[in-house]
């Protein structure tokens, strides 16, 4: 590894001066950065730790007002947490499936996000759940839907000098329930082949709205909007989760890779999100 | 020129100064600037464990921490598990039951099942199988790690 310094901020603004002048790179749990650094796929100069900045490691749920979740807040803490556990079950989900326990003592949600790895399991269930990016940046802050946030491969709307300060995931409503649910060979600690997050709120038998998104099938994790807008209204059956897992299936664009071929992803994505939307069902009968 | 940091820190609850540069890892300052040689280098990319510690009470890959990120915390190797000769009961239960061959991993394996049954003094096998997933072995087949930590958990309950 080439010469880098290190800094540790302690606020939002010292961490964004810090970084405007490039060079920089935010250091949370450091289980990408790291590893990209030792391997030069990122070549900053400095890295600027920023776990020491109070907002970065806010845990704080409301039920009427939702999660607002740090960005450097390591997994463990999230599933440990346990009424984010009992409201966020989607999220739990990859909370405890990133990585194994001693990458899941470092790594955080947000560093999944602002790596932007197509495979990155957080994001399908972020964007299932409504997630907001809340920015913070030279030019003060902005909000975009976590939908918006990746723009390709380790690629992000980041701007230079932008930090990745929080996420909000709105609270969860009467009937509401999300999943995430990824195919990979082994048991765990793999990359998914893909990977496919829901959420559902139902009302009297039907949908009343449902969101889905996947993983490893694009440049970026994918928002199928008309995969969930087929099921609004629609009654809650086999039938309709076919029609949207095939629209699921349909708008995945994966390329053929040594995990998996474009025929096998596709074919994936349609199973996946089938057995995602059932579990996601389970749990939204449960959540009167 | 580029200088290097001074860190204070805690390793096996004594008070450790060093200096080290910001780019080296936890690890390569445990063996090469410390002199604990217990954690081992695998991968060096936080898949295989070997070099598992006690990052504040929580066990991380030490080859993905930077030694700079150490100040002012509480960290725990290999060499702090045994008390003077006497052997932990999950470093007994390893020796017994032939839970290592060569003995690489064996120092990342201890270290995180020995956390695992502070906080879940009787887990499954479901639960040993997962917890010890960033954990990898080429040699015994896991089976015998499994037992093992079934074992240790015995012991420390009896203890």
């Amino acid at each position: 590894m080439k010469w880098i310094d290190y800094a540790s901020a302690s606020s939002v603004q010292e961490a964004v001066d810090l970084l405007k002048g490039g060079g920089a790179r935010p250091l949370a749990g450091g289980t990408d950065l790291i590893v990209n650094l030792r391997i030069r796929r990122l070549d900053p100069d400095t890295v600027v730790d920023v776990k020491g900045i109070p907002e970065l490691n806010e845990v704080s749920y409301d039920a009427s007002k939702g999660l607002t979740l740090g960005a450097a807040v390591p997994c463990y803490k999230i599933y440990n947490n346990k009424a984010v556990a009992k409201a966020y079950p989607g999220l739990i989900d990859v909370a405890s499936l990133i990585g194994g326990t001693q990458i899941q003592g470092r790594a955080s949600i947000g560093g999944n996000l602002t790596n932007a790895a197509p495979s990155g399991d957080s994001i399908p269930v972020l964007i299932a759940l409504g997630a907001i990016a809340n920015i913070a940046g030279p030019n003060g802050t902005r909000q975009v839907a976590v939908e918006d946030f990746c723009t390709g491969p380790g690629k992000t709307v980041l701007k230079q000098g932008e930090l990745l300060v929080s996420l909000s995931i709105p609270a969860p409503v009467k009937g509401s329930g999300a999943q995430y649910m990824r195919f990979i060979p082994r048991n765990e600690m793999d990359i998914a082949v893909a990977g496919v997050g829901v959420s559902v709120v139902l009302e009297n038998g039907t949908f009343k709205s449902a969101r889905i998104s996947l993983a490893s099938v694009a440049p970026t994790p994918l928002f199928v909007k008309a995969a969930g807008d087929a099921l609004v209204g629609k009654p809650v059956n086999d039938a309709s989760i076919a029609v949207a897992a095939g629209i699921a299936r349909d708008a995945a664009k994966p390329i053929t890779d040594m995990r998996g071929t474009i025929e096998y992803r596709k074919h994936l994505c349609e199973v996946l999100t089938r057995r995602g939307l059932n579990v996601a069902i389970e749990r939204a009968k449960e959540n009167k | 020129m580029p200088s290097k940091t001074h860190v204070q820190t805690t390793i096996n609850g004594e008070q450790v100064d060093f200096l080290c540069e910001p780019r080296q890892s936890l690890l390569e300052v445990l063996r090469d600037v410390i002199g604990l040689t217990g954690s081992k280098e695998g991968c060096n990319d936080g898949n295989c464990g070997a070099c598992t510690v006690v990052f504040d009470g929580r066990i991380v890959t030490s080859c993905l921490v930077l030694g700079v990120e150490a100040a002012g915390k509480e960290i725990g190797t290999i060499e702090g598990v045994a008390s003077g000769s006497t052997l932990h009961p999950v470093q007994a239960a390893f020796l017994e039951g032939a839970a290592l061959q060569c003995g690489i991993c064996t120092p990342g394996f201890i270290v995180a099942s020995k956390a695992l049954l502070e906080q879940n003094p009787n887990p499954t096998e479901h639960e040993i199988r997962f917890w010890l997933a960033n954990n990898l072995c080429r040699c015994t087949g896991y089976d015998k790690i499994v037992r093992a930590v079934q074992d240790a958990a015995v012991r420390m309950q009896e203890a």
